[in-house]
């Protein structure tokens, strides 16, 4: 397969864009800066990223939509009032993640942001609940940026009036270059900041903009120190079809109502886990020292078992210190247990610790 | 202390009487960009040319940090350890990464210069 460019590869390359191959295409890892001055400038300022690879997926159709996508996502659609989205996912027949998304209920129907490396699985799993007369398409001619860090509000409001009113998760149409464009409250930093969706004509200038306003960009290596502090899943790694949403401890984002009566994808193997518990649950975890727990270390218990493993660890510019995410037994998930990382054949004491690592600062 | 001879894993050695210090060049923290952990080895611990002796890591990875020459290690940098951002500030000097005391004068000599690593890395960018 060819690999992919969004419309902005080429602003990227003028920035000193360094690229690497990533769900199928060529993204910016980091720029001239590097990833420690792409994430602080988020956290202090704002940050703009190129975030066109994922999926914008629309979907219309009659009242039977939502019945069709509530077979395999477990979002209270029903009650998903127009312009507000949710957190949810594709389940699998085991309950398995499949993917993680955001819906957004639209006025003819739903919008589904996909990650990039799901989004064609996606399509065809979604499409096996669709009648015809549902019409979807992977609109393909849309950018989408994210404006991250507490500055993106004064900023953004200034080009497109009335953004700021939007509260978190929540969005609406707006107008700019003669263009409608489509903006909501939400990100994947733990900050305040918003998701643009605009032409791939329009969205140079946009960026243009941005950049007079001394907004970085910010490539892939700082998305990842950044979503890894505010305690996000990065989909292939914290997340996959083998694990549940109770597993990932993400069962807040399932519907209470969708809990109670059910009706999804897997959901009597998640009504059992939500009654009993499951096996080994992801956790945040904060290594005593300096040492960086990455993808795939070994988790033992004090007493030398081995409980789980890695699934992301980086160290948090932020926190100033290595963090990571995992999964253990259950019984070792209570915050505080002693833990201990093996590192290259040796082990370093560490302990569970509270998610996020960063505290939020959303605007409700 | 001798002039600095170069390695093609880009580490960096001078030499004074018997005793080796050696860090990685400024070529290899550009390469790995924002250094977040270092791990230095303890005094006493044998090192053969080209085996693995240090630990570098950046937001990006884990890289190994091989000596390029054989001896036995007198003193880790313990500072770089405590501050590893101070490798990308001062990688050829006061950010060194271990001491040691060499066998073999040869094995050094046989390095590049600062010249020849220079034109190296030219032509193996990476």
């Amino acid at each position: 397969m060819e690999v992919q460019k969004t419309a902005l590869y080429n602003y990227h390359k003028n920035l000193g864009a360094k690229f690497v191959p990533f769900a199928g295409y060529e993204m910016p890892i980091q720029y001239k800066d590097g990833i420690v001055k792409e994430h602080i400038s988020t956290r202090t300022h704002a940050g703009f990223f190129d975030v066109s690879h994922m999926g914008q997926f629309f979907l219309e159709g009659d009242e039977t939509l939502i019945e069709s996508l509530e077979k395999i996502i477990p979002a209270d659609l029903k009650n998903l009032k127009v312009n507000h989205s949710k957190y949810s996912f594709l389940l699998n027949n085991e309950g398995g993640i499949i993917d993680d998304l955001i819906i957004t209920r639209t006025e003819k129907g739903f919008c589904i942001i996909l990650n990039a490396a799901c989004k064609e699985n996606d399509i065809k799993q979604i499409s096996q609940f669709l009648n015809k007369d549902h019409k979807h398409l992977l609109n393909n001619d849309l950018s989408l940026i994210a404006l991250q860090g507490p500055k993106s509000v004064e900023i953004l409001e200034k080009l497109i009036p009335g953004v700021a009113n939007l509260k978190f998760m929540t969005g609406s149409n707006f107008e700019y270059e003669g263009e409608k464009l489509y903006v909501t409250r939400s990100g994947y930093t733990g900050e305040d900041g918003f998701e643009i969706s605009i032409s791939n004509t329009k969205v140079e200038k946009l960026i243009d903009y941005l950049i007079s306003n001394e907004v970085k960009p910010i490539g892939l290596g700082a998305r990842d120190t950044l979503r890894l502090e505010a305690g996000l899943c990065l989909y292939g790694h914290d997340l996959n079809e083998k694990i549940n949403p109770v597993e990932a401890n993400l069962k807040w984002a399932i519907a209470k109502k969708r809990k109670e009566v059910g009706g999804f994808n897997g959901w009597e193997k998640i009504k059992n886990l939500l009654a009993n518990g499951s096996e080994k649950i992801r956790v945040g975890i904060k290594p005593d020292g300096k040492v960086i727990a990455r993808e795939n270390t070994k988790i033992f218990s004090s007493d030398n078992n081995e409980i789980g493993f890695v699934t992301s660890g980086t160290f948090g510019p932020s926190v100033n210190a290595p963090v990571a995410m995992g999964y253990v037994k259950s019984e070792f998930s209570e915050i505080g247990t002693s833990i201990q990382l093996e590192v290259r054949g040796k082990k370093y004491g560490g302990k569970i610790s509270e998610l996020p690592f960063y505290k939020k600062s959303y605007v409700k | 202390m001798s002039e600095k001879k170069f390695s093609k894993k880009h580490e960096w050695v001078s030499l004074d009487g018997d005793v080796a210090t050696v860090g990685i060049t400024k070529h290899a923290t550009e390469m790995l960009g924002d250094i977040v952990f270092v791990e230095v080895p303890d005094a006493g611990k044998a090192v053969e040319k080209e085996g693995q002796a240090a630990v570098v890591e950046s937001t990006k990875a884990a890289s190994d940090v091989y000596s390029p020459i054989s001896g036995e290690i007198t003193e880790g940098n313990k500072a770089i350890a405590d501050d590893p951002g101070s490798v990308n500030s001062d990688p050829e000097g006061a950010s060194w990464f271990f001491k040691l005391k060499i066998k073999d004068k040869g094995e050094y000599d046989s390095l590049m210069s600062k010249d020849e690593y220079d034109k190296f890395c030219k032509e193996n960018p990476s």
